[in-house]
């Protein structure tokens, strides 16, 4: 096979002296991707909620087992773009990186720099242990969309979040609470909870408003369906200043006025998660990741539940629609020396046994699809899988948070305006196009 | 011996300077370089824009908002921690009266030597998580839960007063430096001359103003300058302590927490580079006025 010739002229092709020589085999029914048997892998992984141990535990031995000859160079890091950044930078990356946590790198740029590799093989690949189908056909929908730019693939976003308003099931049952699915109910059982003495809404100002605008856009896409938040994602014109926007803004206003706590804005959001494990706080929004999160600190019958944000009659979307979606980045640069191993190793957590044992690890969903099927997990992801099995096909995302970090910080902030320091709809709306109208110029 | 001199003497220079060059000019003319480019950081390319950058930063309205931080601490924290330590190092050195005829400091004085000088062995980052405690929003909060036994509500600090609240650390955590530093002057001030004025019948407020002043009149100016360059800075605890990293919406952003957060989270790293150029450019105008402006006779004892 003429493969390693090719890779050597290539190599010689961009730009002279820089580029490093890459690994290449064979590609065989065994071996989809040309994986060089021996050549070394250097994965890098983001040391957060989810931990480290699915990948020395799971992952990095079920790449060694394929191929036994090769070396697993392993490394975590708390502050990714620290770490990595510099070697982005002098064309030297290793091969996998998860990208992740406060301090990821700006995805949006990375593959603007041309620095992330095209995953089309990938998906195009059979998987591994599920007979008969490609990699990309064992994934829940919109997971290879979510990692798409320009045409291509270049992510994966291996873990599947659900978001919505989270509770302790203890505390609904002392009460005789039930969970509400209607604006006019949620409010109801807010002045109850007041009336109890508890917080009845809580989200952590400090460093985790991009919680409450995730609920601030979901109710937006409720009300006036996916495609306002498409409109953003792409930065078309006005987009912020859509109706369902403005109203959706207003809501969550109204609550941030009546029924928050304002200490909470100078609040981390573990703390305030703490205050919700210690019966201060009724609900409390955030993803699916929430309950690994506190496993430490929860309290023995605690029992977390979560449900949908409440909706009004005439939404275009029913009330048990949510925002879900694929999230935690994973990506092969492109000038590593190993490339094809980088995308051997995403397809080994893509395999059926892979994602199992990422979710027994971390009580977090995969993309592949059915994975966790049958697994004895915690009553809060049980909850969460409940209620994206009555949301179907009503399933949102957006993801302009990552491709534009701008976008992202200035959210926070006119978040925490709107909900904590007297802001109006029309303030959030307003600062949020000005911005977006910035971003898109600058493009 | 001449020729035997002249290679010794290059031997000691060529050192200092190759480590200069390399560790302090280099870096500073690299930093210019980039800050004339759109190097977003994440690839060995990019090309140059000229002054855009800086063009750029003159319409930039976060800057400006950080400017005017940077000039509250620049004012505020050199007057109040100089003041603070000279009045504590007078306490400490002189406030006991004279005892057979030497200056004595208050009673205990060596263990509040010891006192002043702990916060200026933390790490910043460490000051700014107990500080973090000590501004705590609820009555979980130290100076909050003092304050709720006077049935006060709660002061929301980092929300509502994010900047003298930093303002505040930052005095706590110099204050014991100068104070040592200050302490260090007032020794080598000859005991004579508080004789002589003790003497004269000059009360403890005047010696402290017409004789320890005008003699440490040039330790006070040294202090003035380091003082100031670190209102230039704040950003650990910027960092560690504000919400939302500088906010709530930029109330405490300061110009390195902007560098940080346009350079790294951003990826603009030429961008940041021209930033990073402006805050040195303020830095050494200041030192230069700085030190211009203090000048003055010393007086000799």
């Amino acid at each position: 096979m003429a493969v390693p010739a090719a890779g050597l002229l290539s190599a010689c092709v961009g730009t002279a002296g820089e580029q490093q020589p890459k690994a290449e085999g064979d590609k065989t029914p065994e071996n989809p991707l040309g994986v060089k048997e021996d050549a070394e892998l250097e994965v890098v992984i983001f040391n957060g909620g989810l931990g480290t141990k699915y990948a020395t535990d799971a992952h990095i031995p079920s790449y060694k087992k394929k191929f036994p000859k090769a070396t697993v160079k392993y490394s975590a890091a708390e502050e990714i773009s620290t770490v990595l950044q510099p070697r982005f930078a002098s064309n030297l990356p290793p091969d996998m990186v998860n990208n992740a946590g406060s301090k990821l790198m700006d995805q949006g740029k990375l593959i603007e720099a041309g620095q992330v590799a095209d995953l089309s093989d990938l998906f195009a690949a059979p998987s591994l242990d599920i007979a008969g189908k490609t990699v990309g056909q064992t994934l829940l929908p919109g997971t290879i969309e979510q990692g798409t730019f320009n045409g291509k693939p270049y992510l994966l976003n291996y873990a599947f979040s659900v978001f919505g308003l989270w509770y302790s099931g203890k505390l609904f049952k002392d009460n005789g609470w039930t969970a509400p699915s209607t604006w006019a109910d949620f409010t109801a059982l807010l002045d109850k909870m007041r009336a109890k003495g508890i917080t009845p809404y809580a989200y952590a100002g400090a460093n985790a408003a991009y919680y409450q605008y995730t609920v601030i856009l979901t109710t937006a896409a409720k009300i006036g369906g996916a495609d306002v938040l498409k409109n953003i994602d792409t930065l078309a014109d006005n987009a912020w200043k859509a109706p369902a926007v403005k109203q959706a803004a207003e809501l969550w206003g109204q609550i941030g006025a009546k029924y928050t706590d304002k200490s909470h804005l100078s609040l981390k959001h573990t703390e305030v998660q703490l205050q919700q494990n210690q019966a201060k706080i009724g609900f409390y929004p955030s993803g699916s990741w929430l309950e690994n999160e506190q496993a430490k600190d929860t309290p023995a019958g605690f029992d977390y539940q979560v449900m949908p944000l409440p909706g009004n009659s005439g939404d275009k979307l029913p009330a048990a629609a949510i925002y879900a979606a694929p999230g935690e980045i994973y990506f092969v640069p492109s000038k590593g020396k190993n490339v094809n191993g980088g995308k051997e190793y995403l397809r080994h957590m893509l395999s059926k046994d892979g994602a199992r044992k990422f979710t027994e690890l971390t009580k977090s969903l995969t993309v592949v699809s059915g994975a966790a099927e049958g697994l004895d997990i915690a009553p809060g992801l049980t909850s969460a899988t409940k209620m994206l099995k009555a949301a179907g096909q009503d399933i949102f995302s957006f993801r302009f948070d990552v491709q534009y970090k701008k976008l992202d910080d200035e959210c926070r902030n006119a978040t925490n305006e709107l909900m904590f320091q007297g802001g109006s709809a029309d303030k959030f709306c307003e600062r949020m196009q000005k911005v977006a109208d910035e971003v898109k110029k600058s493009k | 011996m001449r020729h035997g001199r002249n290679p010794f003497v290059v031997g000691f220079l060529v050192t200092p300077i190759a480590l200069y060059t390399i560790f302090v000019a280099y870096p500073i003319a690299e930093l210019i370089r980039i800050s004339l480019t759109d190097w977003s950081g994440l690839s060995p390319e990019f090309t140059f824009v000229g002054l855009d950058n800086f063009g750029k930063i003159l319409t930039d309205d976060k800057v400006w908002q950080a400017v005017q931080h940077h000039l509250l601490l620049l004012i505020a924290l050199p007057l109040v921690t100089i003041a603070l330590a000279l009045l504590f190092s007078f306490l400490l050195n002189m406030g006991g009266g004279t005892r057979s005829g030497l200056a004595t400091g208050v009673w205990g004085s060596k263990f509040y030597r010891v006192v002043f000088f702990l916060p200026q062995v933390l790490a910043v980052v460490i000051v700014g998580v107990i500080f973090g405690r000590v501004y705590g929003p609820d009555q979980s909060g130290i100076l909050n839960s003092l304050l709720g036994r006077l049935n006060v509500e709660p002061v929301q600090f980092m929300a509502e007063w994010g900047m003298l609240s930093i303002l505040g650390v930052l005095i706590w955590q110099a204050v014991g430096f100068y104070v040592v530093l200050f302490s260090a002057g007032m020794a080598s001030i000859p005991g004579e001359l508080y004789e002589a004025a003790v003497i004269d019948g000059a009360s403890r407020v005047t010696v402290f103003f017409r004789i320890t002043i005008p003699l440490l009149w040039e330790t006070i100016r040294v202090a003035w300058v380091y003082l100031g360059i670190l209102a230039f800075d704040a950003f650990a605890l910027v960092m560690v302590m504000t919400i939302e990293q500088g906010g709530p919406d930029g109330d405490t952003s300061v110009l390195p927490v902007l560098i940080y957060k346009q350079g790294i989270r951003e990826s603009e790293y030429g961008y940041a580079a021209a930033l990073g150029v402006s805050l040195f450019l303020l830095t050494v105008t200041f030192a230069a006025l700085a030190l211009r402006a203090g000048r003055r006779d010393t007086l000799e004892h």
